[in-house]
């Protein structure tokens, strides 16, 4: 029984990585053929790596260039407009780089259910395994128990490289357990990288311990930078043994937030902000907020939307607060882009999630399953093969997508952007089947090129081979303002009515590079708008979708 | 003397526990308990009692009236 569960898990996780590097190897479970190639690759040493590091540093990570400077995603640049330790720290991180999320793998360990103030958008009695939100977990971890799961999870998912601990209340507010969580992995698995994301109430006091124990991404939530924009988001603060509220909680927070933001930057820990956006309440102020977190040298802003709905039971959700639509959101991205990097692949996940941005794999690990298992074995050198062969799976990713640009011609230049909505299930590639989508990944593409500027969660269409006719609808409006869709498969059924609600199906593009395919596709659009062949129209709003997150398993 | 902790309101998140300055509180069965021995409302160590500031969940932590109120001794 408890050998059968380790080999599936095991063997699920293999499973996993070889699909994603089926382009290199055979898609037979071949252990001998795989250790072949990892030999290849280390036997020409060196330099190729360092080559490789530079091509990805050259590549522009994941935007356009052409908007006064820098792309919208997390690591933009290398060289250019990022010190080459910066890209060491970020280029296999999927939070701080939107390129990096299409690899590699994150995981959450739930040591910290403690939390010292109360946010108006989470209510902590509220817990449910269907639940995709922070704040919400299904079991929490020892740290011991904890550092079990990180080495059973790396040896079963080679591409995880960053664990992170988010709660489900405040990291800082458990110190002890955090911080001893963090210990007991730099023993046992020094080459995951180590994050944290705190509200900052209590950074300031802990920056130094950060730094020691080696953490180098630090998100701090910040929803306000002025005292009467937080009375309305933070009904109180857990302050100096009492509980502090209205304004002055208000000002006191931001206050420990951006002296913990300061230093941060002057300990050279990379900072990650994250802001709820509440429209009505903070959404024209996040443009201040934007401008307080760069001057102090946050490295990249992730601005969310609120997840807000009366079965949550939080304020907001009980009074009716709406989010944003995607097209506000996008708006407010779009406007603190600038010269600050901004983070459009946040999937606002679970304090106990596991996987890739996008999928949750924390059943295939409960505690039960992590108990049971007598003894992980660290597997360091196919996890290092492993994460070679991603290195160059991106390499000619980047190369593709150069190649597709060096082809748009200087006549092809014009003002027209699409939107086009993608199904992948990683790696950049166009290879998810329409009815098979959780979520679908947004694409904006004009002349300078293209950028990810989004996703969309969407209930799955295909439930047991049968195509759901209720859920197509809102699988529309969730890519509503989109002119195509990638697909590596669709039926005839959801295909026609896509072109009727004016969504171009592709499926051309099958398992081909999402952004090479994306530049071609637009390519022929702006061909097509020449000859009039057909009409260019600006697509209307979408939704972002709320509610539970079902997983497909 | 004491305060106590309704089950089933607690949702076992522990920030009470380290707040206590009496080390009343312990985990059972996943939600915390509040010693009544242990327990002095906090008199004499805060002015507000630590357990009820930190709580996420309101109306959790109270007064136990199965005891008299905690009086300060000299």
């Amino acid at each position: 029984m408890y050998l059968t569960d380790l080999k599936y898990i095991f063997i699920s996780g293999m499973v996993l990585a070889y699909k994603l590097v089926s382009d290199f190897i055979s898609a037979t479970f071949n252990q001998g053929r795989f250790m072949q190639v990892h030999t290849e690759q280390l036997n020409t040493g060196s330099e190729p790596l360092t080559a490789l590091l530079e091509k990805i540093a050259d590549h522009k990570g994941c935007g356009t260039s052409s908007e006064g400077g820098k792309s919208s995603c997390g690591s933009s640049g290398g060289p250019a407009d990022m010190a080459p330790e910066v890209w060491e720290k970020v280029k296999n991180h999927p939070c701080y780089s939107e390129e990096a999320h299409h690899h590699y793998a994150r995981m959450h360990v739930a040591v910290a259910p403690a939390c010292n103030i109360q946010c108006n958008y989470c209510n902590r009695k509220y817990d449910c395994a269907n639940e995709s939100r922070p704040g919400v977990v299904s079991e929490k971890l020892t740290p011991e128990q904890a550092a079990k799961k990180v080495l059973a999870v790396a040896s079963a998912i080679p591409q995880m490289t960053v664990l992170g601990i988010a709660g489900p209340g405040d990291p800082l507010a458990n110190p002890a357990k955090t911080f001893k969580t963090f210990e007991l992995i730099a023993k046992t698995a020094p080459d995951i990288k180590l994050c944290l994301s705190t509200n900052g109430l209590s950074l300031p006091e802990h920056v130094e311990t950060i730094k020691a124990f080696n953490v180098d991404h630090v998100t701090i939530t910040i929803n306000m930078v002025d005292p009467e924009v937080g009375q309305h988001i933070y009904p109180w603060i857990f302050w100096k043994n009492k509980r502090v509220t209205g304004i002055e909680a208000a000002r006191i927070l931001s206050e420990q937030q951006l002296l913990g933001l300061e230093m941060l930057t002057a300990a050279g820990v990379l900072a990650k902000i994250n802001s709820v956006m509440i429209p009505g309440i903070n959404d024209k102020h996040l443009v201040e907020v934007n401008k307080a977190v760069k001057s102090r040298g946050a490295f990249l802003h992730n601005i969310m939307p609120l997840i807000s709905a009366p079965e949550h039971g939080t304020v907001f959700g009980l009074n009716g607060q709406r989010g944003p639509s995607a097209q506000e959101l996008k708006a407010l991205q779009d406007s603190c882009e600038g010269d600050m990097n901004m983070m459009r692949h946040c999937r606002q996940c679970r304090a106990d999630a596991v996987g890739l941005l996008g999928e949750d794999r924390s059943a295939e690990f409960t505690t039960g399953k992590i108990d049971e298992m007598s003894e992980v074995v660290y597997d360091a050198a196919t996890r290092k093969a492993y994460q070679e062969l991603v290195e160059a799976e991106r390499m000619e990713k980047v190369a593709a997508k150069e190649a597709a640009m060096a082809g748009m011609a200087d006549a092809d230049v014009s003002d027209i952007k699409i939107l086009i909505a993608v199904a992948t299930k990683g790696q950049g590639r166009v290879n998810e089947h329409f009815g098979h989508v959780s979520e679908f990944q947004i694409y904006e593409v004009g002349s300078a090129g293209s950028k990810f500027v989004g996703h969309r969660r969407v209930d799955l269409y295909c439930q047991g081979g049968f195509g759901e006719e209720e859920t197509l609808p809102s699988v529309v409006r969730a890519i509503n303002d989109c002119h195509a869709v990638f697909v590596a498969k669709i039926g005839g059924c959801p295909r026609d009515e896509l072109k009727q609600a004016g969504i171009d199906p592709v499926d051309r593009f099958a398992h081909e590079f999402i952004e090479e395919s994306a530049i071609t596709y637009f390519k022929e659009y702006l061909e097509k708008v020449r000859s009039h062949e057909v009409d260019h129209v600006t697509r209307g709003d979408a939704d972002i979708r709320q509610g539970a997150y079902v997983s497909a398993a | 003397m004491a305060y106590k902790i309704i089950a089933s309101q607690c949702t076992g998140c522990s920030a009470c526990e380290p707040e206590c300055p009496n080390v009343a509180i312990r985990e059972k069965n996943g939600v915390f308990i509040i010693d009544p021995k242990k327990c002095s409302e906090c008199i004499g160590y805060f002015d507000d009692p630590q357990c009820v500031a930190v709580c996420p969940v309101d109306v959790t932590c109270v007064i136990d009236n199965a005891y008299p109120r905690y009086v300060a001794t000299a």
